[in-house]
């Protein structure tokens, strides 16, 4: 593709949609995917964000040629891939594995069915939990749903494999599942880029009913056709370049491993044999059976689940995995190599320094956050049970809020939050139920929550906070926000109305500004008191992105501060004690003061905190700020 | 001309002080060279002011992404607590380049921990060549304060297996490309920051 002359969104970021075939660059995963998406003629590609896949779509995003969008969640990305699919074009849809839950209802079928363009699933596990809420391994998709999975361990066979895969889908009319994981996704690594795009024209719909209407009658007799597709697959993943064996002089001991778990296993044994699958759905049993023959013992090396493990025992195949690897986490070169230093009866010394006693850092809400003001008046009413949800509002768990109770999956706050007060043990004859979510949740798996609570005469308080972004995945567009993947006017979710239509009387929704601290903590006592379903709506955006208004910050008033510590209480990073000290109380007893400042630098002006502050200490600045409005730095002030 | 073994660089601070945009740069700037590189991140919840660090390894062939415990030849820490906690990863023989700057975090602020007192000194004990500066006075000094990163990596670029000026001539025509008016600030933070890593 040749650059456009003059290109304003042409950034280092995604140069490599410009780059010339045969030309060497430097991709995440993610990226890759993108670029080998294009090359493979997609048409269409849908997702929902989750980390560590959101970058798929980003990238994919700056390509022409592509209709590309997020999608309100991930069944409805597959779905909309599948329907593309249907009319004949290429088409892709990307995920975080949990994602893979959501969407399986529609793949699951859909396998069954067959596609007609190539149709991939790129799923990203996040292999030692670096943002997510479990740990699942992917693969079994494929053995649950009867479809191929592929599993690149750099970016280089990232984007060598999203080629093969919509050839492989087209070839065998199944779906095929990219399976990559963090140490894929966001790794950066060398990409030789080999190609430019090939069209691959959609013949549009050709309806057939018998083939694509999954009644009953239709649908039994695609089962015999999608075993015999299987069989077939089985058969090409003996014989196919994706799986492939490296020789070694050291025969002690050969590795069956597949996806980054290789580039482990050959940076710690670069001397044993190894037989790598690309292609590790259905697995090539006789090819691995001839592998083991070959050496002395096999180590199984797949993250996470003992998966390809128990099918090579069932097969007959002696191996070893998780009784001597770890049955969770990412397989590392320093996990490796006391495991198999064990088995080999080799000594192993551990050569590090021991770990040094650092304060921990954990994830803190953003200087002038949205949420800052509903988790400060969550904190402050008692007899709650709050059930949450998935997103930056998580955070409110921590400190110094510690106002949340419980979260599971996307959507999961409302619908749960219901069944705790239909099913209220004796310790919760006095709580009150509050659901806290956002408005990307809300709109992927929330409102059917909603509804069902409405429907079912449910009592709940439900806090919405709407901050129009994705936060916690970097600030992505939704429904809610009036933009689109690709930064344009998109019609946007109202959402007040929308709680309307599903059944919430309009006296109870509230909306508020959640920076105007006593009203904030006013509505939640309101409407916590009331037994019907209520929802509290707030109304400002994400201080991370560049709808958020950044104004004069703050200062505190020595002099006028008494150290009551009030507005530390709020969690906001911009806020911080400068002074501590402890004086006799009335009471005699000894109380710990905290005087506070607020760093300039940090602070935006969102004045939440001046509704903490009873002796008015904390005035507004000027000047006004340097800094430019957007993206500030969030912490700033120095140690004492 | 490149040399054989692999060279493994740990760069490491706070989400949203720059340190993966330091890291891709070491990463540029290897790939220029001729070296095989990867780059990978445990930056998780980064962007909420959490623990940032970003492995940089580059050689002849790279497989894993990931550096060992022990096994970093360089730690670049853009913060001095956080130098410290990835102590356990530098080699007997490497080299920590710190910026003195200490950001304590919202736990330490309102004192459920403590803010280590001396965590140079602390690196310094452990046997290490360690060399420490305030990169946030130097870019105030150049008159921005986001000409923290390119001093840090002008600090270390004479530690490098390959010429200070592939990586200099990396960071300047990244600017020169995309904000020609930062291209000239940039080259001078760099040759700051290389004068300051020798002290």
């Amino acid at each position: 593709m040749q650059k456009p002359a003059a290109n304003e969104g042409y950034t280092l970021m995604n140069a490599v949609v410009y780059a010339q075939a045969e030309s060497r660059h430097l991709l995440s995963g993610n990226e890759a995917v993108a670029r080998a998406a294009w090359e493979a003629g997609v048409r269409v590609a849908a997702a929902y964000p989750g980390t560590p896949a959101t970058e798929i779509l980003e990238n994919i995003a700056h390509y022409p040629d592509i209709y590309s969008e997020w999608s309100v969640n991930e069944k409805v990305a597959v779905e909309v891939a599948i329907g593309a699919s249907l009319a004949g074009s290429r088409a892709l849809a990307a995920m975080k594995h949990v994602g893979m839950n959501v969407a399986s209802d529609a793949f699951m079928t859909q396998a069954l069915a067959g596609i007609v363009g190539g149709l991939v699933i790129v799923v990203a596990d996040d292999v030692g939990l670096s943002s997510s809420q479990n740990e699942q391994d992917s693969r079994y998709w494929g053995r649950f749903g009867h479809m191929p999975i592929l599993e690149p361990a750099d970016s280089q066979e990232a984007y060598a494999m999203v080629k093969r895969a919509f050839d492989l889908s087209e070839d065998y009319e199944v779906p095929v599942i990219v399976r990559m994981t963090t140490r894929v996704c966001h790794v950066k690594a060398m990409v030789m880029v080999t190609g430019e795009r090939i069209e691959h024209r959609a013949a549009g719909f050709q309806k057939n009913p018998q083939r694509w209407v999954m009644t009953p009658a239709n649908a039994k007799p695609r089962l015999p056709l999608m075993y015999d597709r299987e069989r077939k697959l089985r058969d090409l993943a003996e014989i196919t370049d994706l799986n492939q064996t490296f020789s070694g002089n050291d025969r002690r001991m050969g590795f069956v491993t597949s996806g980054p778990a290789f580039m482990h296993v050959r940076e710690t044994f670069p001397n044993a044999p190894v037989l790598k699958l690309g292609f590790s759905c259905p697995p090539p049993l006789e090819k691995i059976r001839v592998f083991a023959g070959q050496v002395d013992c096999v180590v199984v090396v797949e993250e996470t689940e003992p998966l390809l493990e128990t099918e090579l025992r069932a097969a007959g195949i002696t191996v070893h995995g998780k009784d001597i690897l770890p049955r969770f986490g990412e397989l590392a070169p320093n996990v490796l190599r006391p495991a198999i230093k064990h088995l080999l009866n080799e000594p192993y010394e551990v050569s590090t320094r021991p770990q040094v006693g650092v304060f921990p850092r954990p994830p803190t809400m953003c200087a002038s956050c949205p949420h800052l003001g509903p988790y400060f008046a969550l904190s402050h009413i008692r007899n709650l049970n709050i059930i949450g949800d998935i997103g930056c509002y998580t955070l409110g768990a921590g400190h110094p809020w510690n106002a949340l109770d419980t979260c599971t999956c996307m959507g999961a706050s409302l619908s749960m939050a219901h069944g705790m007060d239909k099913g209220r043990g004796e310790s919760d004859e006095k709580k009150h139920i509050v659901a806290v979510i956002g408005d990307s949740t809300f709109l992927h798996m929330g409102m059917q929550g909603l509804l069902n609570m409405i429907y079912n005469r449910g009592n709940v308080t439900v806090l919405l906070l709407d901050n129009r972004s994705v936060g916690m995945t970097g600030g992505q567009e939704n429904p809610g926000t009036g933009q689109n993947l690709h930064g344009l006017a998109a019609p946007r979710v109202d959402f007040a109305k929308l709680a309307e239509a599903l059944g919430i009387r309009p006296e109870r929704i509230r909306m508020v500004d959640p920076y105007e601290l006593p009203t904030m903590v006013k509505l939640v006592r309101e409407e916590i008191r009331i037994n019907e379903p209520s929802i509290i709506i707030t109304n400002r955006p994400c201080s991370l992105t560049d709808r958020f208004e950044r104004l004069k910050p703050y200062t505190v008033v020595d002099d006028q501060c008494t150290g009551c510590g009030n507005c530390i209480d709020l969690g906001c990073p911009a806020i911080f004690v400068a002074r501590r000290e402890t004086v006799v109380a009335k009471s005699g007893k000894p109380k710990e003061l905290s005087f506070a400042r607020i760093d300039s630098n940090t602070c935006t002006g969102c004045h939440l905190c001046v509704g903490t502050c009873a002796p008015e200490a904390i005035v507004q600045n000027d000047p006004p700020p340097a800094l430019p409005h957007s993206r500030q730095p969030i912490w700033i002030h120095t140690a004492p | 001309m490149t040399v054989d073994r692999v060279t493994n660089i740990l760069v490491v601070g706070i989400g949203g002080q720059g340190v993966m945009t330091a890291a891709e740069m070491l990463a540029r700037a290897a790939l220029a060279q001729g070296y095989d590189v990867k780059k990978t991140e445990v930056a998780g919840m980064a962007q909420r002011g959490g623990v940032v660090s970003s492995h940089v390894r580059f050689g002849p062939r790279i497989y894993s992404p990931q550096i060992d415990p022990g096994e970093a030849d360089l730690l670049i820490g853009f913060e001095a607590a956080e130098a410290l906690r990835w102590l356990p990863y530098l080699r007997p023989t490497g080299v920590a380049m710190v910026n003195t700057l200490r950001l304590a975090p919202p736990v330490v602020s309102v004192g459920l921990y403590d803010y280590p007192a001396d965590p140079i000194g602390e690196l310094a004990t452990a046997g290490i060549e360690v060399h420490a500066f305030d990169a946030g006075a130097l870019a105030e000094e150049l008159g921005n304060s986001k000409l923290v990163n390119t001093i840090m990596l002008g600090a270390i670029s004479d530690y490098l297996p390959f010429p200070a000026t592939v990586l200099e001539e990396c960071i300047v025509a990244g600017f020169r490309a995309y904000k020609p008016n930062l291209a000239d600030i940039n080259a001078r933070a760099f040759a700051a920051g290389r004068a300051a890593g020798h002290v």
